[in-house]
C-alpha cells in the first residue's frame, strides 16, 4: 500500500500536468465543458471511493450529497439572497450535517441493510424535491446565473471556471491522498477487513466508519456546490437513484480501493454518456448493460474492486464460525 | 485491598436457547495466571469472547480492575488495559508485520482519529512497533507481509500485537496450538518474560506446559466450570478425571 | 369525520398495494439474501404487460394472470441465468439487480412510450360503495380484500406447509436448512417466481388506482425498501404492518401536507433505525 502510493503520487502529477495543459491542446469549449464535468464526477466519485473502497461500505444514495448541495447553493443564492460565497459555505456546512444523520442512520444496519437504508433515503430526498415544488420548483428544478466572481474572475469563462474546479480536484486528491494514509484512513481499511479485531484492538469501528462517512458526504457536498456552478441549474434528476448508481459505476468501473481509479471511471463514464448517448439515446439502458456485463463478466476488470468485496462478504460468515455462534449472530451479509 | 484484574459473577450466555456459558462465576487476582482446561465445546473461547466484549452476556456480570463492563463494548474494554489474542489467527494478510503492530498500536491512541496525519511520519511510532518485534524475535521479517511468513511467525505476531497494547489483563486463546517443539520453546520463552504484574488468562491443551505455567486452573466442561484450584488440588480431583476420560 | 375515514380506506389500500409488493420482496430477501432492486421493475413491467393484454382483448382477470406469469417468468430466467451464477457474493447481485431494473425501465419507454397509461377498472367492480354519506371506491376495497387474502395464504403457505417451513427454516439460518437437507436449489427458483410473481400481478392490480407512468418503479422500489426495513427481515407479519403503517402515513401526509408527505416517510423509519434496529417484527439486524 505505502509503496503504491509513492507510484500513484507521481501519476497523479503527470495527469495534473495533463488536465493543466488540456485548454491549450483543445480550444472547443465543448470538449473543455466535458473536461469540467469529468472533474466534478471525479471529485464525486472519489468521495464515494472512501465508502466503498476504503471502507467497504456500498453506498447507493451518493447522490443525496451532491443534490442537497446544488439545490441550497441555487436557492440560497438566487432565492435567499445570501452571497455567493455564503451561499456556498451554508449549502456544505448544511449538507455535511445531513451526512451526519445519514450515516447515523445507514450505520444502523452493516452490508446489504446499509445499502438499502442509503438507497431509501436517497430516494426519499428525490421524492422531497420532485413534491415539493413550492420550495424546489419540483420538475422544473431551480436555476439562475449563479457562477461567482472570485477576485474578480469572470468564471462564465469556460477556461476559467475549468480551472476553477480543477483546484478542487487537487485539493480533494490531496486531502483524501492524506485521508488513506491518516489513522483514521488506516482504522477505516481496518474495520473494512477485521471489524472484529479492530473492536479488540480499542477501535471504536461505529465511530470510524461514521467520521469517514461524514469525511465522505463533505467532499459529496463540494461535488455538489461545483455542479450547481456548472449548471446553474438543479432538478430532481441530481437527486435520482441513477446518479448515485452512475457514481457507484465510475468507482466500481476505475477500481475500488485505489486512489485514481474514480478518477478514471469518471472520465469513462462521462464520455461514455456524453459521446455516446450522441448515438443512441437510451443511456439508461446503456448504464443497466454495463452494470451487468460488468458484474457477469469482467469481475475481474472491476480492477481489485468486487474480488475484494466477495472476500469481505465471505469473511463474515467465517467471523461468526469462528465465534463458534450457530450463526444467528452475525448474518448481517 | 486492590481489586481483581476479573471478576465475573454469574455469567450465562445462550445461542438460541442453547446453553454454551452457565452461571459461570471466577475472580482473577492481578498478577495472576490462570488457565482454562476443558474439552473442546466446553465454552472456554465463548467465555474469553464474553470477557473480551465481543457479544452481550445473557445474564451475569463482568469486572475489569473493578469496573463493571458488563454493557461496555469491546473496544471500551481494550481501554482499560486488555488485550487478547485469538486462537484463530485474524490478522491483516497484505500488510508487513511492522505494519500490523502500528495498527495494534494506534488503536490505544487519539492519533486513530486524525484524518490528515500521515501515519508513516509518526517515525516513533514505526520504531516502538519494531522493538516489539524484537522482543519476539521477529525484528528480521518487520517488512515482510503477513501472507508470506510461517505460522509459527503469525503465532507470534499475534501474540506481540497484543503486547504492544501493554496490556494489564492479557487473554490467550491456544498460543501453542499448531506449533513445531522448536517454535513451542520459543513462544514458551517468550510468555516468561511477561512482567510478573501482568494478569494472564490462557486456554491450552499443552499440558505440560500450561501446567507449569499456571497458578490457579480452572476447568470447564458444558459450559460450566467444574473444578477450580492449583495444580496438585486439580490433579488429584476426580472431577477432573471425570472431565478428560469420561469415569 | 368523514375526511378521516376515506383517507384511511385510501391509505388501506395503498398499504395493500405495498403489502403485494413488498411481501414478495421480504421473502426473497429473507430467504436468499438478495436485495432485488429489480423489483418496482417487475410492478411496472407487470402492469404494461398487463395493459398490452388487456387492448388485445383480454378481460381484467385474465390480464393479472398474465402480468404474473409473464413476470414469474422473467423472474426464472433472470434467477437461472444470473443470479444463481453469482451465489455468495451479495453486492455481485444487488449490483446485477440494478441494472436489470434500469434495462426493464428503459425497455419499458421504449416500447410503451414516456406518456402515463391509465389502466380501465374491470366494470364489475366500477363505482362506488355508499353509507350514509360516505362514498368510497368499489375497486379499493376489493384491493384491501386482495390483500388481506394474500396475508392469510401467505400464512398458510408458511405456517401449515411443508414447503413454508422449509421457507421459514431457510430464513431462520440458511446453513443449518442446507445441513438438515433442503434443497435451495429448489427452493429459491420457487420463492424467487413466487415474488416475481406477485409484484408483476400487483402491478396489473395496482394500474386502475395508480396508473401506469415511467418512474413508477423507482416511486414504488424505496417504498419496499422502507416497509422492509420497518418490519424486519424475512417477516410476513412484518411486511403486512409495515405496509399499512406506510400507507396510512402515505394517505393521511398527501391529504394534510401534500408537500411534505415524502418526508414524513422518514419518521417511522427513522425511529425504527434508531430504537429497534432489528424492525418491528425482526429478529437481527438487516
Amino acid at each position: 500500500m505505502i509503496r503504491a502510493s509513492r507510484q500513484q503520487a507521481v501519476l497523479a502529477l503527470v495527469a495534473i500536468a495533463a488536465l493543466l495543459a488540456m485548454p491549450w491542446l483543445v480550444t472547443s469549449d465543448y470538449y473543455i465543458n466535458i473536461a469540467t464535468q469529468i472533474v466534478i464526477a471525479a471529485i464525486l466519485a472519489m468521495s464515494l471511493n472512501v465508502l466503498v473502497g476504503f471502507g467497504g461500505m456500498i453506498s447507493l444514495g451518493h447522490a443525496s450529497y451532491l443534490g442537497v448541495a446544488a439545490y441550497l447553493t441555487i436557492y440560497l443564492s438566487t432565492h435567499a439572497g445570501v452571497g455567493a460565497l455564503g451561499s456556498a459555505l451554508i449549502a456544505i456546512g448544511a449538507t455535511t450535517l445531513l451526512a451526519m444523520l445519514f450515516g447515523y442512520l445507514a450505520l444502523r444496519a452493516s452490508g446489504l441493510g446499509f445499502l438499502m437504508i442509503t438507497l431509501a433515503l436517497g430516494q426519499i430526498l428525490w421524492g422531497i424535491a420532485y413534491r415539493w415544488a413550492s420550495l424546489t420548483g419540483g420538475d422544473n428544478g431551480l436555476g439562475g446565473p449563479i457562477r461567482p466572481r472570485p477576485f474578480g474572475i469572470d468564471l462564465m469563462n469556460p477556461t476559467a471556471f475549468f480551472y476553477f474546479t480543477l483546484i478542487f480536484l487537487v485539493l480533494a486528491v490531496w486531502l483524501i491522498s492524506r485521508f488513506v494514509q491518516s489513522g483514521l484512513g488506516q482504522s477505516l481499511q481496518g474495520a473494512r477487513d477485521q471489524p472484529r479485531r479492530m473492536r479488540a484492538l480499542g477501535y471504536n469501528v461505529w465511530l470510524i466508519q461514521w467520521l469517514s462517512f461524514v469525511f465522505a458526504g463533505f467532499w459529496g457536498a463540494i461535488a455538489g456546490m461545483l455542479y450547481a456552478y456548472y449548471h446553474q441549474f438543479v432538478s430532481p434528476q441530481a437527486l435520482h437513484l441513477t446518479t448515485s448508481a452512475e457514481t457507484l459505476l465510475m468507482v466500481v468501473a476505475g477500481g475500488t480501493g485505489t486512489l485514481f481509479g474514480p478518477v478514471v471511471g469518471a472520465a469513462l463514464v462521462v464520455i461514455l454518456k456524453n459521446v455516446v448517448s450522441a448515438y443512441i439515446t437510451r443511456w439508461l439502458m446503456l448504464l443497466g448493460v454495463v452494470f451487468v456485463a460488468i458484474v457477469l463478466f469482467m469481475p475481474e476488470g472491476i480492477v481489485p474492486g468486487l474480488r475484494r468485496l466477495r472476500e469481505t462478504m465471505k469473511m463474515r460468515p467465517a467471523s461468526s464460525a469462528e465465534a463458534s455462534l450457530p450463526a444467528a449472530e452475525e448474518r448481517t451479509t | 485491598m486492590t481489586a481483581p484484574a476479573l471478576e465475573v459473577t454469574g455469567l450465562h450466555r445462550f445461542f438460541g436457547g442453547l446453553p454454551a456459558v452457565r452461571d459461570v462465576s471466577m475472580r482473577v487476582p492481578v498478577g495472576e495466571r490462570r488457565l482454562l482446561l476443558g474439552p473442546n465445546g466446553a465454552g472456554k473461547t465463548t467465555l474469553f469472547n464474553l470477557i473480551a466484549g465481543d457479544f452481550p452476556a445473557s445474564r451475569g456480570e463482568i469486572r475489569i480492575f473493578g469496573e463493571n463492563v458488563t454493557g461496555k463494548t469491546a473496544d471500551q474494554r481494550t481501554h482499560l488495559g486488555m488485550a487478547r489474542t485469538y486462537q484463530i489467527i485474524t490478522l491483516f494478510p497484505k500488510n508487513t508485520l511492522v505494519h500490523n503492530v502500528v495498527i495494534s498500536l494506534l488503536g490505544l491512541l487519539k492519533l486513530r482519529f486524525n484524518p490528515l496525519s500521515d501515519i508513516r511520519k509518526h517515525t516513533a511510532l514505526w520504531d516502538e512497533a519494531r522493538s516489539i518485534l524484537a522482543l519476539v524475535g521477529l525484528e528480521h521479517l518487520a517488512e515482510r507481509t503477513v501472507a508470506d511468513t510461517s505460522y509459527g511467525e503469525k503465532r507470534r505476531l499475534e501474540i506481540a500485537m497484543a503486547l504492544a497494547q501493554k496490556p494489564k489483563l492479557l487473554l490467550l486463546d491456544e498460543p501453542l496450538a499448531g506449533l513445531s517443539a522448536d517454535e513451542r520453546r520459543d513462544v514458551e520463552r517468550l510468555l516468561q518474560t511477561i512482567p510478573r504484574d501482568v494478569t494472564i488468562i490462557m486456554i491450552e491443551h499443552d499440558m505440560d506446559v500450561a501446567l507449569a505455567f499456571a497458578d490457579v486452573i480452572t476447568v470447564m466442561q458444558h459450559g460450566q466450570i467444574v473444578v477450580e484450584g492449583n495444580r496438585a488440588e486439580v490433579v488429584a480431583d476426580p472431577k477432573t478425571r471425570e472431565v478428560y476420560l469420561g469415569h | 369525520m368523514n375526511f378521516w375515514v376515506i383517507q384511511g380506506l385510501n391509505g388501506l389500500a395503498f398499504g395493500s398495494l405495498l403489502f403485494i409488493l413488498a411481501s414478495g420482496f421480504s421473502l426473497i430477501f429473507g430467504l436468499m439474501r438478495i436485495v432485488n432492486l429489480s423489483h418496482g421493475a417487475y410492478f411496472m413491467l407487470g402492469a404494461y404487460v398487463g395493459i398490452s393484454a388487456m387492448a388485445a382483448g383480454a378481460s381484467f382477470w385474465t390480464a393479472i394472470l398474465i402480468g404474473g406469469v409473464a413476470i414469474a417468468v422473467l423472474g426464472a430466467v433472470i434467477e437461472r441465468l444470473i443470479l444463481r451464477r453469482l451465489t455468495g457474493q451479495p453486492l455481485a447481485q444487488v449490483l446485477v439487480t440494478l441494472g436489470i431494473a434500469f434495462i426493464i425501465a428503459d425497455a419499458c419507454v421504449w416500447i410503451w412510450t414516456g406518456d402515463p397509461r391509465p389502466v380501465p377498472m374491470p366494470r364489475e367492480l366500477a363505482g362506488a360503495f355508499r353509507i350514509h354519506q360516505l362514498a368510497f371506491p368499489i375497486y379499493r376495497l376489493f384491493v384491501i380484500g386482495v390483500a388481506f387474502t394474500l396475508a392469510a395464504a401467505l400464512w398458510f403457505l408458511l405456517e401449515r406447509t411443508r414447503l413454508g417451513a422449509m421457507i421459514r427454516a431457510g430464513v431462520d439460518d440458511l446453513n443449518m436448512a442446507r445441513a438438515m437437507g433442503i434443497r435451495t436449489s429448489v427452493l429459491f427458483p420457487v420463492v424467487f417466481c413466487l415474488g416475481s410473481a406477485l409484484a408483476g400481478a400487483g402491478g396489473v392490480l395496482a394500474g386502475p388506482i395508480l396508473s401506469v407512468y415511467p418512474g413508477l418503479d423507482t416511486d414504488m422500489l424505496p417504498l419496499a425498501l422502507v416497509v422492509v426495513i420497518l418490519g424486519g427481515v424475512g417477516s410476513l407479519l412484518g411486511a403486512f404492518i409495515g405496509s399499512l403503517i406506510i400507507g396510512f402515513i402515505y394517505s393521511y401526509g398527501q391529504a394534510l401536507f401534500p408537500d411534505l408527505a415524502y418526508m414524513i416517510l422518514f419518521l417511522p423509519m427513522v425511529l425504527v433505525l434508531t430504537l429497534r434496529p432489528t424492525g418491528l417484527f425482526g429478529r437481527q439486524a438487516i
